[in-house]
């Protein structure tokens, strides 16, 4: 039982931080139908973003560490942000209306391209970062094993809940959220009322990214080690979980999100943890079967 | 003499070697319904093409002009064309936002409006109390064109589970809450009875009396063009071959060549 909550905990903040990521291909999908391959590179340039960000304002222990962390939020999603919009003008915006394909091989380049600029820029090896936020609440204990609700967990959860509730107002109630919908249902016709649909893709860009930083952010902190191929793993996990829930659907993105991070903890916990990504996959294989469009996903349907 | 509300100059669309448009001229006025006909493949819906930007033309130009304002269509981007020049459009098969609420549609026309008001999102995100006006001015001016079109009772529906009839009346008043100069409706007749066909003849009456703006008509249900139209335009493989009042039209003896004598199919839907 302790041991079960404990993994639960655990599953909850990995999950979170995949729903943070998997919001930002959902979205992109849901707007210019292709997937943003390059998305979990974007996540790895927050992580490092962060943990640059982290060391120059050094380890200012105490007090001063809620204000560094909100300082580095801001940073990493801001640059971040920047990135994202930049891959969209340079990669995908001139490759509007080819084939799907040009675009998706064009995200694949960009992703390399990504990978090696930060291997090249701040070297191959593994970077590590101090625990900033250490200790945590003691849950429970049974014999010699104890039920820990660390902090930093609570923060990553917090911190997600938060954003995405921000992220579901924008999406449903302003005038943003409204043009993005509109543009993901009809791209000519969001246009003939007067939306900047391009000016509309760039913020989808935007958002993704800047959600994506702070996934990057929590990764830096909860583990304390990144390095430059960081993206590839997490970004075909959080890829796996917008499919697992539904590929478009914002919803999707955070449902499938918990559900992966959860079957990764409690696979690693009772059976191997070598063979935690397999069990997730599969997990997606069994899903896809019998239900091919995910979760929560609509099915498609043909336009006539 | 004031200029007209659109002026379309020498107009030519070519598709490689196939000229759909061919040197078409013609004035739509203010408050008037203009209606364009024509056999199928005539070029109707090409000419509303190149008006909302989706081609540009081969040759001539398409000159919006209203108060002190003047702009040329074809070197507009689309969302400027709507945006600026405040032309509004419906399409021969209905392209609402099926999984947006009725009220929706009707609110995300207003766009520019609402964007301008909320300051990249964070005003309407915080609630300020100037978005929150515009905004609900948004929805008062959606509810008022739910009421004229009938629909209030219905506004949370999905637009796509609408029937047919509605849906088209539905996109009618999508266009008409863009704020448009220009109207242009692309057979907004096709496939309705004639019950809900004369309730669409009201409408654009209305529309072109009350709200004052020029309505420009492709239609091939003669019930409605002959009884509402000011003006019509015959086009014959992309050339004009008649342009005036309904009567003077009806009676030219080359359109009853190209058009009403030979052409007794007159109810299908071109494809253009």
């Amino acid at each position: 039982m302790e041991y079960f909550l404990q993994q639960l905990i655990n599953g909850v903040t990995l999950g979170a931080i995949y729903g943070l990521i998997a919001i930002g291909y959902t979205m992109v999908y849901g707007i210019i139908g292709m997937i943003n391959f390059a998305h979990g590179e974007i996540f790895m340039i927050g992580a490092f973003i962060s943990l640059i960000s982290f060391l120059i304002l050094g380890p200012s222990g105490g007090a001063m560490v809620p204000i560094a962390l909100l300082v580095v939020l801001l940073i990493a999603m801001s640059l971040t942000a920047v990135y994202g919009w930049a891959l969209e003008r340079i990669a995908y915006r001139p490759l509007r209306g080819s084939p799907r394909l040009a675009a998706l091989i064009s995200a694949i380049g960009m992703s390399i391209i990504l990978q090696n600029y930060v291997q090249l820029s701040q070297g191959a090896r593994v970077k590590t970062l101090q625990p900033v936020i250490e200790g945590g609440f003691q849950l429970m204990k049974a014999g010699n094993f104890t039920v820990v609700l660390s902090y930093m967990q609570i923060i990553i959860v917090v911190v997600t809940v938060s954003l995405m509730a921000v992220f579901w107002t924008v999406i449903t109630k302003t005038a943003l959220g409204r043009a993005q919908r509109a543009c993901e249902q009809d791209r000519t016709m969001a246009a003939l009322l007067g939306i900047d649909v391009d000016r509309t893709i760039s913020i989808t860009f935007i958002l993704g990214a800047a959600l994506a930083a702070v996934a990057g952010m929590m990764v830096t902190l909860y583990y304390g080690v990144i390095d430059f191929y960081v993206g590839f793993l997490a970004g075909i996990k959080a890829f796996t979980a917008d499919v697992l829930g539904g590929i478009g659907s914002i919803p999707g993105a955070m449902l499938g999100g918990l559900l992966i991070g959860l079957i990764e903890a409690f696979w690693s916990g009772y059976f191997s943890i070598e063979y935690k990504d397999v069990a997730a996959f599969s997990i997606l294989v069994l899903v896809l079967v019998f239900r091919p469009s995910g979760l929560l996903g609509r099915p498609e349907v043909e336009k006539v | 003499m004031t200029k007209p509300l659109l002026s379309v100059e020498h107009l030519s669309m070519q598709f490689g070697g196939l000229t759909a448009v061919d040197d078409l001229s013609f004035d739509a006025a203010d408050r008037r319904i203009t209606a364009i006909i024509g056999p199928n493949g005539a070029g109707k819906t090409t000419v509303f093409n190149c008006l909302t930007g989706f081609y540009p033309p081969t040759v001539g130009r398409l000159i919006v002009s209203f108060g002190e304002s003047q702009y040329q269509l074809e070197q507009m981007e689309g969302f400027r064309i709507a945006r600026e020049a405040r032309i509004a459009r419906t399409f021969q098969n209905i392209r609402l936002f099926p999984q947006m609420s009725v009220l929706e549609n009707l609110v995300v026309a207003q766009h520019t409006k609402l964007m301008n008001a909320s300051m990249f999102s964070i005003a309407g995100l915080l609630g300020l109390p100037r978005y929150r006006t515009v905004e609900s001015e948004a929805i008062e001016k959606a509810e008022h064109w739910l009421e004229r079109i009938g629909l209030l009772a219905r506004s949370d529906w999905d637009a796509g589970n609408l029937p047919y009839g509605d849906q088209r009346r539905l996109e009618i008043a999508r266009a008409m809450c863009t704020n448009p100069a220009m109207l242009c409706l692309d057979e907004p007749a096709a496939g309705l009875n004639p019950r809900e066909s004369a309730e669409l003849n009201e409408l654009l009456i209305s529309i072109r009396n009350d709200d004052g703006i020029g309505v420009l008509l492709i239609e091939h249900d003669m019930s409605v063009v002959m009884e509402i139209s000011d003006k019509i335009i015959v086009l014959d493989y992309g050339r004009k071959i008649a342009d005036g009042e309904p009567d003077a039209v009806r009676s030219d003896p080359a359109v009853i060549r190209a058009y009403l004598g030979e052409d007794g199919d007159a109810q299908e839907s071109s494809n253009v």
